[in-house]
């Protein structure tokens, strides 16, 4: 017996059949799909997993480990005991099984300059003034260092397109139901400063804050006289007279190929 | 004399937890007997040491930190200064209630392939005589010694390996230990059991799913009826003047899928109402016919009694706040608290009921409330003082996708998936107080996102609740004001209770992995 779970522990059981597929199809849906969407092709939470590239490791050892135990500061739970009805290692397999079998085999090479790309993001295009990748780069929004390869082309365009038609997810705490969202929040402090900025975390008697000057402000909402979330994110929506289609697409192959290195 | 002294306060520290004792809970404020406080599920306390005027200065008084990791879903039991409980993978224990230290800790070897549904969780036990009494995640029943936690007796219900396990808190009435299966998503047959609290020895069981050949079983598509789930994995409620137990069901199996079972598959999503001795069923009011959506009515249902009308009433996970005749389940009004899609008309009994668009597809229907509910498991409580009903609910809506799915014995059984709908607007959530007579929501406190709290109400014109940010709030009953708060580190999923002991009330509540008490300093 315990050779056998070893065994199970180094390699896919059902690598490539079909009817392994489908069962874990079963299973992706009831476990998987409120996050990673039907058809594995991402959601507004959870990263494409039809995409080949996978952040956190790409062989099925360790997709397999990912499912079971979770992925420790994400949002990705363990497959036992959270979200989901939990589930066995074989179906687990069975789910790596699926995933494989719609995975696109060779991503589409993205049509963009990834050089002329990478200028935009830290130039023109100024994406840098709020947004890190490797390192370099601004902090009131999302470090998209690894956005290239843990999110579908499609909801990367509309992020930059319209970027308050989903805001960005932020802070994940373990026993709350949703991340933090990048909300736009204005207050009024006791001593009458305004401030505007992002929402860091929030619960109902306090808030944090980071305003565009990267500045941290942490309030008690009770001491404030005025507070005002709004679900207009600060990111400007980049329409096609700010960022050409064809720039868009040199960011997005930029942005596609950090991962790659 | 001296002997006979001895003998006395011998006698008062070993008290028996008889039957009358749980019947008369309320002449015993500083006792919280049963999973919900008393009988009627009503989970308030009619202390009032803590009350609107000094709240602002409740401090934390003990923690007790169970080591255990998942979800912590346990509401103690406290009786004559010792407090009972659980937490994750059946470890059950017993403290001193004014320190906070123990007496006895048990842990339960689980076997490695148990399938509780969604966590490793428990919620609670009963008491009885000098026992308290578990249900345990691979389908047993246990007996514990209330001084020692010796394990007095251990029966099997069931075969835990096609996917029945035991959450909720049992319920003793008179001389048994009833306790109802959850399993639904693994296509289980359902089921209420009865144990003799002296031997463990099974008395009756309630199939939730009826037999061939049983009234109700026609509303079943052909052999439908033997995976056809109906879970009971919430604490029911007594009423020791008609001697009925009133005990909640969960949803039908397939849950996403009602092709294949056409029928309204009784006795699923239903509040059962059974006589206490034998488990014969008296009468049964079905919240949602032949559910596609997930809608478990396995939310606790509340005793209420204005004048000579015995209500019971239950906030549905459907989104509906349903008003109950308790002597024979006849509807009297059904009034939504949250937002609701799914309904576009009444039945013939004036019961809700679904419309044609509100079907579960393949490319999937956008439906409110989504499968969560507008409340879930967590408790209500109401508060005879101020007559309100208190409840946390949820606004979402969910996309409800199906898909055909073979059964197969101790896998999941769903017939597809629900995925949130994000219309650009996160979920919210609120603490509700309803008025029970109109089904009217007096007040309502918006919580910074969905909160799984149980409520607790006072004598002290309060109400105590726990939010998914880690805070534990005290609010006005009246109004909804929070009057004080206190970070516990870890967002709630039980449900809080109150006690006393020597003269001092406490409010507690498990969050993360610790117990929680508070009092005034």
């Amino acid at each position: 017996m315990l050779g056998v779970s070893l065994l199970a522990q180094e390699r896919n059981p059902f690598a490539g059949d079909p009817n392994a597929a489908k069962a874990g199809e079963f299973q992706f849906r009831i476990n998987c799909s409120f996050c990673h969407g039907l058809g594995a092709r991402g959601g507004g939470r959870g990263p494409d997993l039809t995409l080949a590239g996978k952040r956190h490791g790409t062989t099925d050892v360790d997709l397999f480990h990912n499912i079971k135990e979770g992925i420790a500061g994400t949002a990705m739970p363990a497959a036992v005991g959270s979200i989901g009805v939990g589930m066995t290692d074989e179906e687990i397999w069975q789910v790596i099984t699926y995933v494989r079998s719609v995975q696109v085999k060779t991503p589409a090479n993205p049509p963009g300059n990834a050089a002329n790309g990478k200028d935009a993001f830290f130039g023109s295009a100024k994406c840098f003034a709020c947004h890190m990748v490797q390192g370099k780069g601004g902090r009131l929004g999302p470090d998209l260092t690894g956005t290239g390869s843990s999110r579908s082309i499609e909801s990367i365009i509309e992020s930059i397109r319209e970027p308050s038609r989903r805001l960005a997810a932020g802070l994940t705490e373990v026993t709350k139901g949703f991340p933090q969202e990048y909300e736009t929040v204005t207050v009024i402090t006791a001593e009458g400063k305004a401030i505007t900025g992002i929402t860091l975390n929030e619960d109902s008697f306090s808030v944090q804050i980071m305003d565009p000057s990267e500045k941290i402000y942490l309030l008690e909402k009770d001491k404030l006289r005025s507070f005002k979330k709004s679900r207009v994110s600060l990111m400007p929506a980049y329409g096609t007279s700010q960022l050409s289609d064809k720039a868009l697409q040199d960011i997005l192959a930029y942005l596609i190929s950090v991962e790659a290195k | 004399m001296r002997l006979c002294l001895f003998l006395f306060a011998a006698a008062s520290l070993t008290a028996q937890v008889t039957f009358e004792r749980l019947v008369n809970s309320a002449q015993e404020p500083q006792n919280w007997f049963t999973y919900s406080g008393n009988y009627s599920g009503h989970r308030f306390s009619p202390l009032d040491q803590i009350n609107l005027t000094n709240v602002k200065s409740l401090v934390a008084k003990w923690v007790y930190q169970t080591g255990a990791t998942g979800k912590f879903e346990t509401t103690p039991l406290v009786v004559d200064g010792i407090l009972y409980a659980t937490a994750p993978d059946n470890r059950a224990f017993a403290l001193d209630a004014r320190t906070g230290r123990p007496i006895w800790l048990y842990q339960r070897q689980l076997p490695a392939d148990i399938r509780p549904c969604c966590g490793r969780v428990n919620r609670g036990l009963a008491i009885l005589g000098d026992k308290v009494f578990m249900g345990t995640l691979d389908a047993h029943v246990m007996a514990f010694d209330t001084k020692t936690g010796n394990v007095v007796w251990d029966v099997a219900a069931v075969d835990y390996s096609q996917g029945y396990t035991f959450t909720p808190a049992p319920l003793a009435v008179k001389n048994l230990v009833i306790i109802g299966v959850a399993g639904g998503e693994y296509g289980i047959r359902g089921f209420i059991d009865a144990y003799d609290a002296a031997t463990g020895q099974r008395k009756w069981r309630f199939y939730t799913v009826p037999g061939r050949g049983e009234p109700g079983n026609e509303t079943w598509e052909g052999e439908s009826y033997k995976t056809g789930g109906a879970p009971a994995w919430i604490t029911g409620v007594y009423d020791p003047a008609t001697n009925l137990i009133f005990w909640p069901t969960g949803n039908p199996a397939p849950s996403n899928r009602g092709e294949g079972r056409s029928g309204d598959n009784l006795y699923s999503n239903t509040l059962l109402a059974l006589d206490a001795d034998t488990g014969k069923l008296k009468w049964h009011f079905q919240f949602t016919r032949h559910d596609e959506h997930d809608w478990d009515a396995t939310q606790v249902p509340v005793m209420i009694d204005q004048g000579q009308k015995h209500l019971i009433v239950q906030a549905n996970r459907n989104g509906f706040f349903y008003v109950l005749d308790r002597t024979n389940g006849k509807l009297l009004s059904a009034t939504p608290y949250g937002t609701v899609t799914w309904s576009d008309h009444k039945d013939a009994e004036g019961r809700p009921a679904a419309s044609k668009e509100s079907s579960p597809t393949a490319e999937g229907r956008y439906v409110c409330p989504g499968a969560y509910g507008v409340t879930n498991w967590m408790s209500p409580t109401f508060n005879p003082v101020t007559g309100l009903f208190y409840v946390n609910t949820r606004d979402q809506c969910d996309i409800f996708t199906t898909a055909p799915q073979p059964y197969e014995a101790g896998h999941a059984f769903y017939g597809s998936a629900y995925i949130p709908a994000l219309q650009g607007e996160p979920y919210s959530g609120a603490l509700r107080a309803i008025d029970p007579a109109s089904g009217n929501i007096k007040w309502e406190f918006q919580h910074a996102s969905p909160s799984w709290s149980g409520v607790l109400s006072t004598a002290g014109n309060l109400v105590f609740s726990g939010d998914a940010e880690g805070n534990f709030i005290a609010f006005d009953a009246r109004t909804g004001k929070p009057l004080w708060h206190f970070q516990t580190g870890s967002g709630t999923i039980a449900a809080p209770m109150s006690f006393a002991v020597d003269g001092k009330q406490y409010v507690a509540i498990a969050t993360g992995s610790s117990l929680y008490t508070f009092t005034l300093p």
